[in-house]
């Protein structure tokens, strides 16, 4: 591991009104390390992670990230054309909808090779191939290529959608959710996806879940919110194994036993 | 109702100023012309004006129209390369009611030519003015529908999705179909719609001499290319950019260079390849070529 954090979150916080959605939350993120981040609906586990990818305004606080080109730099104090262009080439946004993340009028090889057109790739050959190389990597069968996201099934959408975030190589990957709403089966599939691309390309990874057998299976280290605070912190089996705070041992207690 | 009643001793329309619209009018429109002009390729919003005809009929062309024409002009109009259809020869007749000025039909003798669709074949010269008629001045709109959201990837140059556009086409037709309102880089920043043209006229738009302007009145927006601007039409490395091309030369001149229209000629399925600009094809007939007259171009 290296000597500083990818990413570095200092007293972040995030109104909405008179509600204190995110309430000075901190934690460091180091390269290749998956952190989740679990918690009841409503606990602002999914504002944390739109203000530190930079799709909501944050009001408070301090987000510094380790960037391939320019070194450490504020990402609350950066353009909005840098954090875009991060956006689409470090880093990466898995939402819970694929709907959201996709182009639902676009084929499949379109979805995949939008990242590299907009960092400059003019080559159809080279993109298609590229398009074709993680088609497989996700498991999706090679003819489907050319097929419209909105006949694929609800796993493979959300396998595309990785594909399309991973084609630019990031470094960092945010993802909402990402096994909301498929069947369990469908669900287990891809967090052995997940697991074997994370390992594979070093990614580091914030994981928003409020399950937590993802999270046991993914993550590092997690962090459990309630009502915007972090109640507690620290390796994923330490927590899960002996909770601390009284919240976490109700949410690892609420959890169905076989 | 009798033109002659209603025409002033300046030759105008009586109770209508100087090409129809009022002063005040005109000025804003020249302002965002120029600005227009100072940033090649950006779509500068303006107060587009009702006009006595309908969105689609080339209200923005009409007014960009009004805002340029001067006494001395002479206006060529031209719908579909043709100056005989029904828009063109409305639209000629207004300008020559209410600005009482000269109009033609020949490109060479044009100071302003209003268009929608075509660029004419005659290449255009310096102090020249092409005026477009835009129906959907935004070369995003179809892949991204919030106007916010284009605005901003306009301003920040994002303009991956574009190309995706293109990807697309050759993903399910094996090449890039897209033969009109084929986007452009302008002057290296912003990506264009050249409004409906065929692709054909793209390479025209390049290092123009004459100054192009182009209105969107039911989308009020105004944009320009100032003559002697670089426009690239955007392709990929493995495909390039074409244009249209035919097998057969026009059926009445005998051009091969030109932009035809196929033209269907009776019940029975037959149909002919004519030159679109009819200026053009008339002035090669009076110079004697033709199908049976040998060919020059």
């Amino acid at each position: 591991m290296s000597e500083t954090p990818l990413l570095r979150v200092e007293g972040l916080a995030k109104r909405y009104g008179a509600l204190k959605a995110v309430d000075g939350v901190s934690f460091d993120l180091w390269p290749g390390e998956v952190l989740a981040v679990v918690g009841e609906s409503g606990s602002g586990k999914s504002t944390l992670l739109g203000c530190v990818a930079g799709l909501a305004e944050s009001d408070a606080g301090s987000i510094s990230y380790d960037s391939r080109h320019d070194g450490i730099v504020d990402l609350r104090a950066l353009s909005e054309a840098r954090r875009r262009w991060l956006l689409r080439t470090e880093w990466g946004y898995v939402h819970q909808n694929p709907r959201d993340g996709l182009r639902l009028g676009i084929t499949a090889g379109g979805n995949i090779g939008e990242r590299l057109m907009a960092v400059g790739a003019r080559h159809y050959g080279r993109i298609r191939e590229e398009a074709q190389e993680w088609l497989e990597r996700v498991e999706i069968e090679a003819p489907r290529i050319d097929h419209l996201p909105r006949t694929f099934s609800g796993g493979m959408q959300q396998r595309l959608q990785i594909a399309r975030n991973l084609v630019s190589r990031p470094r960092l990957i945010f993802m909402d959710e990402p096994t909301g709403g498929l069947d369990v089966s469908v669900q287990a599939r891809l967090l052995d996806l997940m697991r074997t691309l994370v390992t594979e390309l070093q990614l580091s990874v914030i994981i928003v879940t409020h399950d937590l057998a993802v999270a046991r299976l993914l993550s590092h280290r997690m962090m459990v919110m309630q009502r915007g605070r972090v109640v507690e912190a620290g390796l994923t089996d330490q927590i899960l194994d002996d909770p601390q705070h009284s919240y976490s041992q109700l949410l690892v207690a609420s959890i169905l036993q076989g | 109702m009798s033109a002659a009643t209603n025409i002033d001793g300046g030759g105008t329309l009586a109770g209508y100023n100087f090409a129809y619209l009022d002063e005040q009018t005109k000025r804003m429109i020249r302002r965002a012309l120029l600005k227009a002009v100072a940033i090649p390729g950006y779509q500068v919003p303006f107060a587009s004006r009702d006009m006595p005809l309908p969105y689609g009929w080339g209200t923005g062309g009409i007014q960009v129209t009004a805002a340029c024409i001067g006494q001395e002009d002479v206006l060529k109009v031209i719908d579909q390369g043709a100056d005989d259809t029904t828009n063109a020869v409305s639209i000629r007749r207004f300008f020559a009611t209410t600005a009482g000025v000269a109009t033609t039909e020949r490109t060479v003798e044009a100071s302003i030519i209003q268009t929608r669709h075509r660029i004419p074949e005659k290449p255009l010269t310096e102090g020249q003015i092409l005026v477009y008629q835009v129906p959907i001045p935004e070369p995003l709109r179809f892949l991204e529908p919030r106007e916010r959201e284009t605005r901003k990837l306009h301003a920040l140059a994002d303009y991956g999705v574009m190309h995706v556009r293109l990807y697309e086409d050759i993903a399910r037709l094996g090449r890039i179909a897209t033969s009109y309102s084929y986007p452009v880089l302008v002057n290296d920043r912003y990506v264009m719609s050249p409004s409906p043209i065929p692709k054909f006229d793209n390479p025209k738009m390049h290092m123009n001499p004459a100054l192009q302007l182009f209105g969107a009145g039911r989308e009020k927006r105004i944009y320009a290319i100032p003559p002697f601007t670089k426009v690239v039409s955007l392709d990929f490395e493995d495909h390039p950019f074409e244009i249209q091309k035919w097998d057969e030369p026009c059926a009445i001149c005998g051009a091969t260079g030109s932009y035809l229209d196929e033209v269907v000629t009776d019940d029975a399925g037959n149909r002919m390849f004519c030159c679109s600009d009819t200026d053009h094809c008339a002035e090669r007939v009076a110079a004697g070529e033709g199908p049976g007259a040998g060919e020059s171009r």
